[in-house]
């Protein structure tokens, strides 16, 4: 198929390539996402990794996207930021829970705009496949005003990032690409585009009102998000984002209105319906909303996670029936969705139970747990894989929030206890984690000491390993497993004035380990147990990039 | 088949090649010019916990996941995730068992996915040479002698 082909977001011309057939291919959502950035000349991604937002940058980085780790979801997404402020298309990704550590720059982004164009990727995860939570960040879009974009499977993925660049340029405005997990790890096919619209090239326009947030500034700034938000509401009201899809005649029984993967499930259990669904979930097009409801008997709202489009639409004065509450818990299906459909609201089948996962069989976190175990020790946990030291048959994590919590937890602990208690409290965190959010959480430790000292353990393996073996800046790798600057976690850790700084291998010294647990939980001061060993799942890839290197 | 979507889940443990057998499986049906989807979950899984891969394909495919009830085949890479994903058989369903391969007739017991696959591939109305093709590449250059070799055994087993 050749020539012209309107990509339907009413903006920009788009052609189809004549190379349709090695163009057309089976793909994941991220790894569309991740072609659709390179198609669309996105010159910057950055992020940090989470499953289920992992892949876009390695797939990005993979085709020769320039991709980079960040330490964190915040540093991304200012980098990102920077990049776009300078005329740039930019891509920063993570998962929902970074988005939380993203949204200091994220609502103040939303006033100054951009000049290039910047899409926010947030790959939510209803049912907490991997996750510490299941938060739906459609609100985010709301509570900081940006437009958000839901594809439903790959083909949308690759042509919702191509139009969330299109509508950030057009709009100088930072556009949220909302994916879940049944989005980024399902593939469909997909056919690439050529996107016929160059980049212009990176320079910088001083514009010190729009950019620069003090209150004179960012009041005007305020307005001119609302005034944009309005306009992209009125072209939301016929741009083909938000599509109906009518089996039947006009005037039918049934009218669903949906967004992403919910729409598929929605469609195939309801195939008689009338669907609408929400390419673009804010701001809303309450008018095609408004029309789509009249048109049926019953308008009945499906969604994954919370009540968002049901409470708007409900909220803009539009009748719509909401689906129980029962099934904002967990991610829809096409048998939920029926069940939903006959207003079931009896108890659900429990699913049989498979065999959960646990630590690898080789991991040199195991000899941690069973010391920290064996000491009977309060334990404040954190986000990685040695989270599954909570599970037997370790049973030793008493915390875990969100990450970098444990070290700042363990504090809190130790400042109320008890003695006795107090002496018992270990934060234990990952390498990765670490420099993820655990820096400012060892400043505090120094900064406010509690009175019977602190132990940090650092389980440093060398790698992100929840997530499929990530390179961070202690690792001395780059994205692409290329040579870069080496962050050392006992030099910062002495540096930010920790006394007790010791470095253990958990496997050629383990006679030593409980014993130099118990010194330090007994010596009443504050100390850092970095315990190193690599991810033996990571050391084979660190032999092939770095020979000679464990 | 009634809707016209066949439907298949992949299931075993955590490094069996679970989703290398649905890749595989699933781009054999793409190069056949159907439709296809297929959803997993990652993460937490990797860690030698159950996985589980759903494959549909046909000429329209809507939700990526197979529903309960709906599967025509399950192809289990080990016995004990067969009683665990039961809630996704239909009736009539096919379940093919890691005990109808016998393991010493392939060259690698890591080999086993695909010999499943072979099998498999004996049941549904696609192409072999799609298979093949999809196995190779898939899979290092080193593996393919092997890998085919444990396909063509799977398939002749039917």
């Amino acid at each position: 198929m050749f020539g012209i082909w309107d990509l339907g977001f009413g903006i920009f011309p788009v052609t189809f390539s004549s190379m349709s057939e090695p163009d057309r291919k089976l793909l994941s959502g991220n790894e569309a996402i991740a072609c659709a950035a390179l198609d669309a000349g996105v010159a910057l991604g950055a992020g940090y990794p989470g499953t289920p937002s992992t892949e876009i940058l390695e797939v990005f980085s993979s085709l020769g996207g320039y991709a980079q780790w960040s330490p964190n979801e915040k540093v991304a997404l200012e980098v990102a930021l920077g990049a776009a402020f300078a005329g740039a298309r930019a891509v920063a990704t993570m998962k929902h829970v970074g988005l939380n550590v993203a949204a200091d720059p994220l609502f103040t982004a939303a006033y100054t705009g951009v000049t290039g164009a910047l899409v926010v990727v947030s790959a939510d995860d209803p049912g907490l496949a991997s996750s510490q939570n299941e938060q739906d960040n459609r609100r985010y879009a709301v509570a900081a005003g940006l437009p958000m974009l839901e594809p439903a499977d790959s083909q949308e993925a690759y042509d919702f990032t191509a139009a969330a660049i299109e509508i950030s340029e057009r709009w100088s405005i930072p556009v949220l690409l909302r994916v879940t997990t049944r989005v980024c790890h399902s593939k469909t096919i997909v056919q690439r585009r050529t996107l016929n619209r160059p980049a212009a090239a990176p320079h910088y326009e001083r514009d010190v009102q729009g950019r620069v947030m003090i209150p004179t500034y960012a009041r005007l700034a305020h307005r001119r998000l609302r005034a944009k938000l309005a306009a992209i509401a009125q072209w939301s009201e016929t741009a083909e984002l938000n599509k109906v899809y009518s089996p039947g005649s006009p005037g039918g029984e049934l009218g669903i209105i949906t967004s992403g993967i919910s729409t598929m499930h929605a469609r195939e259990a309801a195939p008689a319906a009338a669907v609408l669904k929400l390419g673009m979930t804010y701001p809303l097009a309450v008018g095609k909303i408004a029309r789509f409801a009249r048109s049926v008997k019953r308008c009945l709202v499906i969604e994954e996670g919370d009540p968002y489009l049901a409470e708007s639409i409900r909220a803009a004065g539009i009748a719509v029936d909401a689906q129980p509450e029962m099934y904002r818990f967990g991610e829809l299906s096409v048998e939920r969705v029926a069940r939903i459909l006959a207003n079931d609201r009896s108890a659900e089948p429990q699913p049989a139970k498979g065999k959960p996962p646990q630590l690898c069989v080789g991991c040199p976190h195991r000899l941690t747990f069973e010391t920290l175990r064996d000491l009977g020790c309060v334990v404040a946990g954190d986000i990685g894989c040695y989270t599954l030291g909570v599970l037997p048959p370790f049973e030793a994590m008493d915390t875990c929030v969100c990450m970098g919590a444990s070290i700042s937890v363990g504090l809190g602990l130790r400042h109320v206890l008890g003695e006795e208690q107090a002496r018992r409290v270990v934060s234990v965190i990952g390498d990765s984690t670490f420099v993820h959010s655990g820096i400012t959480g060892l400043v505090e430790m120094v900064y406010n000491p509690p009175a019977t000292g602190h132990v940090v353990i650092i389980l440093d393996n060398g790698t992100t390993a929840m997530t499929g073996l990530q390179e961070h800046p202690a690792t001395g790798r780059r994205l692409d497993h290329g040579p870069a600057a080496q962050l050392s976690i006992e030099a910062l850790a002495k540096a930010v004035g920790v006394p007790c700084v010791a470095v253990i291998d958990p496997i050629s010294q383990r006679d030593r380990l409980r014993g130099l647990l118990e010194e330090s939980l007994a010596n009443g001061r504050l100390n850092v147990i970095i315990i190193r060993r690599p991810c033996p799942l990571a050391a084979k890839r660190i032999r092939q990039v770095q020979p000679g290197q464990s | 088949m009634p809707d016209g979507v066949v439907n298949i889940v992949v299931v075993g443990l955590g490094g069996q090649g679970v989703l290398k057998a649905s890749d595989i499986l699933a781009e054999a049906a793409f190069a056949a010019g159907l439709d296809v989807k297929k959803a997993e979950v990652h993460g937490m899984s990797q860690r030698g916990g159950s996985v589980r891969s759903d494959v549909r394909f046909g000429r329209e495919v809507l939700s990526p996941m197979v529903p309960a009830g709906r599967a025509h085949f399950l192809l289990a890479l080990e016995d004990s995730q067969v009683e665990v994903n039961r809630e996704v058989l239909g009736e009539d369903a096919a379940v093919l068992r890691p005990g109808q391969i016998d393991i010493s007739k392939l060259n690698s017991p890591r080999s086993l996915n695909i010999a499943m696959l072979g099998l498999l591939s004996a049941h549904l109305d696609l192409p072999v040479e799609h298979f093949v093709a999809a196995v190779r590449a898939n899979l290092p250059p080193a593996a393919h002698g092997a890998n085919l070799a444990a396909f063509e055994y799977g398939r002749s087993l039917k």
